[in-house]
């Protein structure tokens, strides 16, 4: 074996456990482990995954070539109101922007709702006298003298993090930056962020939440970054660490200690850039990858492999993941839905006789009644314990003992009892909604963006992924199902495939026809060399690929519609094939377009990321054998609900061009697919499972 | 053979409520109309074969809410089944059957399976614009707010009825948004009808009547049960607002059995000459809206949960209003009836019901002068929606500046000076204007603009509360009233007028607050010394709360 081979590690921390990759090459996954989170210092737990991948391999620390790292620490500390105390400096005038919001209830029917609290109240939101208009011309100039008296306010709050958002500072940020300089020269211990690097959309609303988000994490988020680099450094680590984003890309430590929001969720976006570079091999156009694991599910659409991006995000959404009652941040995603349903979600029947799942989850404490943690609560987990598809002696490398009566006898209590039904058929009933649920999600997630599910190849992974995948698949239409290898440490395997990125959006309000093209290139220029120069610190030497966008809309309507640019100057003669591209998108989301209505431009994008390693495409089919499994295990089936036997097998026993038909369970050691009664299982030439739904 | 089995129709009804929330989606992606945009002013619903409505998207505002199980039956009756096709969509706008005025078009399709009518599709959506004198309250009779298109077949089994597009068109100012708006509601009806025969072809059902039944009576008897913790009694409650051309009373007379709620509104004053009046689906609406948001508020909207609320109220009454009366603006008074109701249901449940509220939103249509236009100055046309405070709960203070009874989004102040000639000033919570209280309502916000360049501009106003102030329950004090100002005028502006701001004039707005709930004397101490300190409540303002310091 070859010492110049790249030698990379992957590690992702999520909120239960810290899942580490070790992968040669390309994308030879040479040693993967999963161990539990330590949420008073993360890194120990990361140290101790690492050791234990390397010592697997038989490898050391040194020999490392690359290593990237993503976290819900950033993410965690919104949830769980763990950041710095944060004042708020906006425009005189207009001290209530995070109060009054869009003025609007998330939840219809509640008149009992609380607002979002938005971690910043109304003592320690102060205002400046100043003024930009909309094309960032100054109304009224900042005032200097204030400045003294606005930091003894600030003083007063004993904030450790300031978050400057004055209006309309996308067009034009010498205030913001005069005011932080002056800030930073009286106070340099304040951490102090500012809207127009933060987030250069209009809205002050939003623009103003990132910009409190940034700062509320930035202390925390600094000093994590700086420790987790020198514990690494002095354990061997020779490479630069590189950080996952929400975005789907890595930055450096640098950027990522500067940027801190651009971190929350790049767990998940690890998840969706694997389903992206399988969906490539594979030569997928159309996906739905589906991540599910003990509290919530994730799925995101992914055409032509590359997944589904936005530009907006809501951190910490209330209990039923009700949209609207999370606080809203604008930093570029890739674009999922969650929802909550996992292993952990509880089954219950309401008063009116309604059998609901989750959002509430049992966690890993108690976890579901099964796992004998003290869990009395019917989960997920206890449905498909006692349907027979988590099979007690496989599951969770047999670390911990698994207690089918105890799931049965929790099922039948909370939920059997109240609709007449036995432990089994309360089991069904509980599987059939909570897949239900996820198939509506991702229906819905799929009409919101004017997209169809049933011809997608569902790229399922996660913990209950795999198991879960048949069921969800068949409640949304999707004949055609792909499980990964490695699928339980899918998102940290897909750290390994993103590129060095970094993206920014701007507003500049235009009508397409009346197009200002030296303002607009002039912005353009200025996005370029921004982007280029964060990805330089992370990529010194790489290629790279840029790409512009407009984002565009019909004067009146509220619908944007994400339009490519040419990588130059823009020009006269590219209104007319801009016009019909937007056209063209319109007509494919809304069936025909709508001829002499005009085109306006509110946000302008650009990307600059590395070019990403040529694919192999997956060149062989195997031969197929039908496989007659040599063991059998009773279960529950998905489609009639009546007993019957299903093949078992593991998964390591298998090889390219195994054909094995449903119902079956394949069995590894984090994981197990079920193979529902009405689809076929087929092992590929990379050794992913493609499950097919029976005459599809 | 089908499962049957409570789970398995629980299963489907999901499946109905996601099928019902995916059309009103598709909809609201593809309207042209602000208010559809910024509100999700639309509705979309599923319904059986006799016409009873199985499901129904929680969309942006209240006022579709049995308006739309009402009009499918209307046009369900009309129409008889046995002629109906593939393909074929029926509509009209006529405000006293769909949505209580001409801009809202109702359609309808029949769901086929299997060469039958299965069950209905229909949706409705707020148009643009239907010509006459536009959205405003200046009509002195339907004829003059536009164009009213009776029940008909928009569609003939594929075929879209070219004449009636082109009318449609004709007689808008915005004839191609109209167009836009109508495909979409056709593709929204079209959708739900292909999702619904694929539910049913998911679960082998030939037809929807044993799930309709679970629905309607799993959700009635869950409906009931709610009623029974509602004292039974007669409860009356008179409501004063301020109106068009004088004030007006409305008057509730609330019945509660142990079967129904039945709400009437004998004693309500009669119409107005200008097109504030309420056709009684639309009030019945907003009415319904609010006692379903204090009984059974978890039970999703559909036959069986509707049947136990009636609303009555004697014709030519403001909130019964009849052809001919102008009723583009009736939302105005449409979104004070949950206070007149609730003022019923506190009777019954003291313990549950939030103090009155600011409830009309501040919808603020603005735009250029003819003169600006004709003199090549900027032209636009913006649609701002602000909102005061709403009522303190019995057991939490009001929401300050945030909509209630409708789901209107306020509008961003970046996003109005990049598309409008204005630039607003001040944009803050109004000290003191919640209404004191044990719990404190919620505060209206004050907003200052002018002309961002040398041109007048027109503001459209249909708003309340500026001469009656939410009232506070329990002891509780009045939140302030709204109030309207420009710069150098003597007099106030009145609620409801064509308003003129001249370059230099500064318009000033405050939105109402919220109402206090239970004695201001009794509101915790340390509450208190946060709302002074964090100034949502001056030194002068805290001595209506006594002296506690």
């Amino acid at each position: 074996m070859s010492i110049q081979s790249p030698l990379r590690l992957a590690v992702d921390i999520g909120g239960t456990f810290t899942d580490t990759v070790l992968i040669e090459g390309a994308d030879r996954v040479i040693a993967s482990t999963k161990t539990l989170t330590t949420h008073e210092n993360p890194a120990d737990g990361a140290m101790e995954g690492v050791q234990r991948a390397l010592a697997n391999a038989g490898r050391t620390l040194s020999e490392i070539t690359g290593f990237i790292h993503g976290t819900t620490l950033a993410t965690n500390a919104l949830i769980e109101k763990r950041g710095a105390r944060v004042v708020t400096v906006t425009t005189e005038g207009f001290r209530d922007i995070l109060e009054i919001a869009y003025e609007r209830r998330y939840s219809q029917y509640d008149i009992n709702l609380e607002k979002t609290d938005l971690l910043v109240s109304r003592d320690r939101s102060l205002t400046i006298r100043e003024r930009m208009s909309a094309a960032g011309e100054v109304l009224i100039p900042f005032d200097e003298a204030a400045v003294a008296g606005l930091i003894a306010q600030i003083d007063a709050t004993d904030a450790g993090a300031v978050a400057i958002c004055l209006l309309h500072a996308y067009a034009n940020p010498a205030h913001e930056q005069r005011l932080r300089a002056l800030i930073a020269e009286a106070r340099p211990h304040l951490a102090v962020s500012i809207s127009s690097e933060v987030s250069p959309e209009a809205r002050e609303f939003d623009r103003l939440c990132t910009t409190v988000a940034n700062a509320y994490i930035q202390p925390l988020m600094a000093r994590y970054l700086a420790a987790f680099e020198a514990r690494f450094a002095a354990e061997g680590l020779g490479c630069p660490i590189l950080m996952m984003t929400a975005g789907g890309g890595m930055t450096t430590i640098a950027t990522a200690a500067h940027f801190p929001i651009r971190l929350v969720e790049s767990g998940p976006a690890g998840g969706a850039i694997l389903a992206a570079r399988i969906a490539s091999e594979c030569g997928l156009d159309e996906v739905l990858s589906f991540d599910m694991g003990g509290t919530t599910a994730k799925l995101c659409l992914i055409d032509n492999g590359a997944p589904q991006t936005s530009r907006a995000f809501e951190i910490a959404r209330a209990a039923r993941f009700i949209k609207g009652s999370g606080m809203p941040v604008r930093i570029p995603v890739i674009e999922m839905i969650e929802i909550g349903a996992g292993g952990g979600s509880i089954a219950a029947v309401d008063r009116l006789g309604r059998l609901t799942v989750g959002p509430q989850s049992a966690g890993s404490e108690p976890g579901p009644a099964a796992f004998g943690r003290g869990g009395t609560k019917p989960t997920v987990s206890d449905a498909d314990i006692v349907l027979g598809y988590i099979r007690p002696e496989t599951f969770a490398e047999g670390q911990f003992a698994i207690d089918p009566e105890a799931a049965a006898l929790a099922m039948r209590r909370e939920v059997g009892d109240a609709l007449g039904l036995d432990a089994r058929a309360a089991a069904d009933g509980v599987s059939r909604i909570v897949d239900e649920n996820m198939a509506s999600a991702g229906r819905m997630h799929a009409v919101e963006s004017g997209k169809d599910l049933g011809p997608r190849t569902m790229i399922a992974f996660g913990g209950n992924g795999p198991l879960h995948a048949c069921r969800v698949a068949r409640a949304a239409g999707v004949s055609r199902i792909l499980i990964p290898t490695n699928p339980s440490v899918g998102s940290a395997v897909g750290f390994l495939f993103a590129p060095v990125s970094f993206e920014i959006v701007r507003s500049r309000y235009s009508m397409l026809q009346t197009l200002d093209f030296a303002a607009v290139n002039r912005l353009f220029a200025s996005m370029v060399s921004e982007a280029l120069d964060v990805v330089r610190q992370g990529a010194a030497e790489a290629e790279v690929i840029v790409s512009r966008t407009a984002f565009m809309r019909y004067h009146g309507q509220g619908h944007e519609i994400e339009i490519a640019l040419p990588d130059r100057d823009l020009e006269l003669s590219d209104i007319a094939p801009l016009t019909k591209a937007f056209e063209t998108a319109y007509a494919r989301q809304f069936s025909r377009p709508v001829p002499g209505m005009e085109i306006e431009i509110l946000n302008w994008s650009v990307r600059v990321a590395t070019r990403a390693d040529a694919i192999q495409p997956v060149a062989t089919t195997p031969a197929v054998r039908a496989l007659a499994a040599r063991e059998t295990r009773p279960v529950t089936c998905d489609i009639t609900g009546a007993r019957r036997e299903a093949a078992f097998v593991m998964r390591d026993a298998l090889a390219p061009g195994d054909r094995l038909a449903g119902p079956a369970l394949i069995a590894e050691p984090q994981t197990t697919t079920f193979v529902g009664t009405d689809f076929d299982a087929e092992v590929d030439a990379r050794g992913n499972l493609v499950l097919t739904r029976k005459g599809a | 053979m089908t499962d049957l089995s409570p789970a398995r129709l629980q299963v489907m009804w999901n499946r109905l409520l996601a099928v019902v929330e995916e059309q009103g989606q598709t909809l609201i992606r593809a309207a042209f109309s602000p208010i559809v945009r910024e509100c999700g002013d639309i509705s979309a619903g599923i319904f059986d074969v006799k016409g009873r409505m199985l499901a129904q998207a929680v969309t942006g505002t209240p006022g579709h809410i049995n308006t739309m199980a009402e009009a499918v039956k209307t046009l369900r009756e009309r129409f008889p089944i046995q002629n109906m096709a593939p393909g074929d969509v029926y509509m009209t706008n006529d405000p006293w059957l769909a949505s209580g005025h001409l801009n809202d078009f109702l359609l309808m399709l029949p769901a086929f399976k299997d060469g039958r009518v299965v069950g209905f599709t229909s949706c409705t959506s707020h148009l643009v614009d239907l010509g006459g004198l536009g959205m405003g309250p200046e009509g002195s009779d339907i004829y003059d707010e536009g164009l009213l298109i009776p029940p008909c077949k928009l569609v003939d089994r594929g075929e879209v009825n070219a004449l009636l597009m082109e009318i449609v068109k004709a007689n808008s100012r915005e004839p191609i948004a109209n167009e836009g708006d109508i495909y979409a509601l056709i593709a929204c009806c079209e959708a739900g009808a292909r999702r619904l025969v694929g539910m049913m072809e998911d679960f082998g059902l030939d037809d929807l009547n044993v799930l309709a039944e679970h629905i309607i009576e799993t959700s009635r008897r869950g409906t009931l049960e709610a009623i029974a913790e509602v004292p039974e009694g007669v409860y009356r409650n008179i409501l004063k607002v301020d109106g068009y051309e004088k004030e007006l009373e409305l008057h509730a007379t609330l019945t509660v059995t142990r079967e129904r709620l039945h709400l009437d509104f004998t004693g309500t004053s009669g119409c107005s000459k200008k097109g504030i009046n309420v056709p009684l689906n639309y009030a019945t609406a907003y009415s319904v809206f609010a006692m379903r948001c204090i009984i059974g508020s978890d039970i999703p909207n559909n036959a069986g949960s509707l049947e136990p609320f009636v609303v009555t109220g004697p014709e030519g009454c403001i909130l019964n209003a009849q052809h001919p009366a102008p009723v583009a603006m009736r939302h105005t008074l449409g979104q004070m009836t949950p206070d007149l109701v609730l003022g019923c249901l506190t009777q019954a449940l003291p313990d549950r019901v939030p103090a009155e509220g600011a409830s009309c939103m501040y919808d603020l249509p603005m735009r250029h002068t003819p003169e600006v236009a004709r003199n090549g100055g900027h032209q636009f046309a913006v649609e701002l929606v602000h909102n005061g405070g709403t009522g303190a709960r019995p057991h939490a203070d009001g929401l300050s500046a945030t909509a209630y009874p409708s789901g209107v989004f306020g509008s961003q102040v970046e996003i109005t000076e990049a598309v409008a000639p204005v630039t607003i000033w001040r944009r803050e919570l109004l000290p003191d204007s919640g209404g004191a209280g044990r719990y404190r309502g919620g505060l209206g916000q004050r907003i200052e603009m002018t002309s961002a360049v040398d041109e007048p501009f027109l503001v459209f106003l249909s708003v309340e509360r500026v001469k009656n102030a939410a009232k506070g329950r329990a002891d509780g004090l009045a939140g302030a009233p709204g109030r309207i100002r420009v710069s150098g005028r003597a007099a106030d502006i009145s609620g409801k007028c064509e308003l003129r701001v001249e370059p230099g004039e500064r318009l000033i707005f405050d939105t109402p607050g919220g109402g206090g709930f239970g004695s201001p004397e009794a509101r915790d101490p340390d509450r208190l010394a946060r709302d002074l300190a964090s100034g949502l409540v001056t030194a002068e303002g805290a001595a209506a709360y006594g002296d506690k310091r």
